[in-house]
């Protein structure tokens, strides 16, 4: 589709011509998100903090895996896993002595590595064949994860501490959302420029035609273990990002079943959008809370009786989340980013469609 | 029309006896020939005679069985095809191969990729690293080749949704983004009417003489092979039966059978024009 310009939008520059945000009145809706975003712990409770908490970190990794999946057509499950990995890794380093605002970024750089190493199948792998090598990322980690006491805790996980700068204590969802919206601001602009350089053209090149972007002087395997380098360290910093906000990592958190709802939220999102990856990420964790207040709407009604909703609301939420996705791969198989893209196209061009 | 550019003498590229075999298929046959610097050199033949696969060779798609590739002077019959758009050989393909979903001004930034430094830690940090400076340099010179061939008005285009002769166009800019020396096109006429063949024929004569690069070109169109070709090669079952100017080789006696079968040798006008 074509970038939808209005009318006396004139670029002098090449400069003007390469940015991010379009057009003044994005880049003011941009400014002006960010804005409220700064204000939601002034206005908001601590529950729907948790909830903005959680996009926020949900949305890092998925952004990861979109660059994985989406931009670069490779796919994996076991994103979960790398997300993990992160979590212990920075939980591990905070507790030998490196500070938290340290540890976050160690962690992603370490899971980075972890990540090459998982990798390497890639840069000869593709489609089912590589599934399978990610599958097995997954489970070696999971099995990692239970057995290296020194650095997960074992079976009675791992317990961590709020990041902390000169006395302040990041410990509080009213805090630590600060914490969580720097890193989305910081992450999300990286992907944005990736995707506008060289090496983000590249990968998508890799993603659109092989054989062809080989021919343009791309080195296929470096792309696609670099793919995965970036999704792992993504990964990483989101999986720290949670260590820290729970203060508590579990082996048992970061299964298979994990990894298939970061899919899932890339899916919905939109694969190939750098957007989409928060929206799938909000639409992912709102979706429980809104099964769950329409089970407590219909509390004591005939449904809630034949159904017993208030029982069941846990297969509800599971059941929720598989259903969006399968309609989601049905009915709009680009994901919000391109739902929200007809949506603005509509309004620009009301009341005429066409 | 004739040929205006000097031709020099030393070769650019060289094959050597190259045989190409899948299993018992003989693609190639010893097939030697030299593409001097400055030319305009075409293959041609009849469907399946080896062409594509020649070409394949030589951008490092195929690895040729046996025999040699040299480019100015260098064996580059084992280089691996990424390698050799740094070196500078560039070309197109047979069917489509843009990036289908990016805009057409991406899929030529992806042309200018061996050309430049700033990676990904760099693209991410963009303000910082140098990498906006470099977006800005080589769009400059991807801004010259969407001049040169006339498609500024699909340069924000999802390439995917370009009507085929404007993807031909697009896809000659993304290659010679590459800043080639030597331009392998893979029939870049193919499925075009009259008027488009005109111009794709003015692009490659411009390439050749203003951009000064040697054209390495598949065509089946005989007219336009024998206007703007220094030399042509005639394949026929991955066999070398004729090169030379283009009017020793319309009347190479073997050329006329390879095209016409044994039978019509008494026909006077052999080649269709």
């Amino acid at each position: 589709m074509d970038a939808m310009t209005p009318a006396g939008d004139y670029r002098t520059s090449y400069r003007a011509d390469m940015t991010i945000m379009a057009t003044r009145n994005s880049r003011i809706a941009l400014a002006v998100g960010i804005v409220l975003a700064c204000a939601a712990p002034f206005v908001l409770d601590g529950y729907m903090l948790d909830l903005l908490i959680n996009i926020g970190i949900f949305g890092i990794a998925a952004l990861g895996l979109n660059i994985l999946v989406g931009f670069t057509g490779q796919i994996s499950i076991g994103h979960a896993a790398f997300f993990g990995f992160g979590a212990f890794a920075s939980a591990y380093f905070h507790e030998h002595g490196v500070a938290v605002a340290l540890a976050i970024p160690l962690a992603g750089i370490a899971t980075a590595v972890v990540g090459l190493v998982f990798g390497l199948p890639a840069a000869r792998l593709k489609g089912l064949y590589l599934a399978i090598a990610t599958l097995v990322a997954q489970y070696i980690l999971e099995d990692f994860f239970a057995r290296a006491q020194w650095f997960t805790g074992g079976v009675a996980g791992r317990m961590t501490e709020p990041p902390s700068l000169a006395g302040w204590v990041a410990g509080r969802p009213e805090s630590y959302f600060y914490v969580v919206l720097v890193a989305v601001i910081v992450m999300f602009g990286a992907a944005a420029n990736l995707m506008r350089t060289r090496d983000g053209r590249a990968l998508i090149a890799v993603r659109d035609h092989y054989l062809s972007a080989e021919m343009m002087g791309i080195n296929l395997a470096y792309y696609r273990m670099l793919s995965f380098g970036i999704a792992s360290f993504y990964a990483g910093i989101a999986g720290a990002l949670y260590a820290h906000y729970r203060l508590f990592v579990s082996v048992e958190a970061f299964t298979i079943l994990f990894s298939i709802q970061f899919l899932g939220m890339v899916i919905i999102g939109g694969l190939g959008s750098i957007a989409g990856s928060l929206m799938g990420a909000a639409f992912m964790v709102l979706l429980p809370e809104v099964v769950e207040g329409l089970a407590n709407l219909l509390t004591g009604s005939a449904i809630d009786r034949a159904l017993r909703l208030g029982a069941s609301i846990s297969f509800l939420r599971e059941m929720a989340i598989g259903a969006a996705i399968i309609v989601f791969l049905v009915f709009e198989p680009d994901g919000l980013a391109r739902r929200w893209r007809l949506i603005k196209a509509y309004w620009k061009l009301y009341p005429y469609s066409h | 029309m004739t040929p205006a550019t000097p031709v020099e003498e030393a070769p650019i590229l060289e094959a050597v006896d190259v045989s190409l075999r899948f299993g018992g298929v003989r693609a190639l046959t010893d097939v030697s020939f030299a593409v001097r610097r400055g030319e305009v050199f075409s293959i041609i033949g009849p469907n399946g005679a080896g062409k594509t696969s020649m070409v394949n060779c030589i951008s490092g798609r195929y690895r040729p069985t046996e025999g040699a590739i040299r480019y100015r002077g260098q064996d580059v019959t084992r280089l691996r095809p990424n390698r050799r758009a740094a070196i500078g050989i560039g070309r197109t393909f047979q069917n489509l191969a843009l990036f289908g979903h990016m805009t057409v001004l991406d899929n030529i930034m992806v042309g200018r990729h061996h050309l430049m430094k700033r990676g990904f830690l760099p693209g991410m940090l963009y303000w910082f690293g140098g990498a906006q400076r470099e977006e800005i340099e080589h769009r400059r010179a991807v801004e010259a080749i969407i001049d040169f061939l006339e498609i500024q008005q699909v340069r924000k285009t999802i390439a995917g949704t370009l009507p085929y002769g404007l993807r031909k166009r697009v896809e000659l800019a993304r290659a010679m983004a590459l800043q080639p020396q030597l331009i392998l096109l893979d029939e870049p006429m193919a499925g075009m009417n009259l008027e488009e063949k005109e111009d794709m024929a003015r692009y490659i004569l411009d390439l050749n003489e203003e951009w000064g690069m040697t054209v390495l070109m598949i065509e089946h169109d005989m007219g336009v092979v024998m206007d703007i070709s220094h030399r042509v090669m005639v394949l026929d079952f991955g066999r070398k039966i004729a090169e030379g100017t283009p009017e020793a080789v319309l009347a190479d006696p073997q050329v006329r059978r390879a095209y016409l079968g044994e039978a019509d040798e008494t026909i006077p006008e052999a080649v269709p024009a």
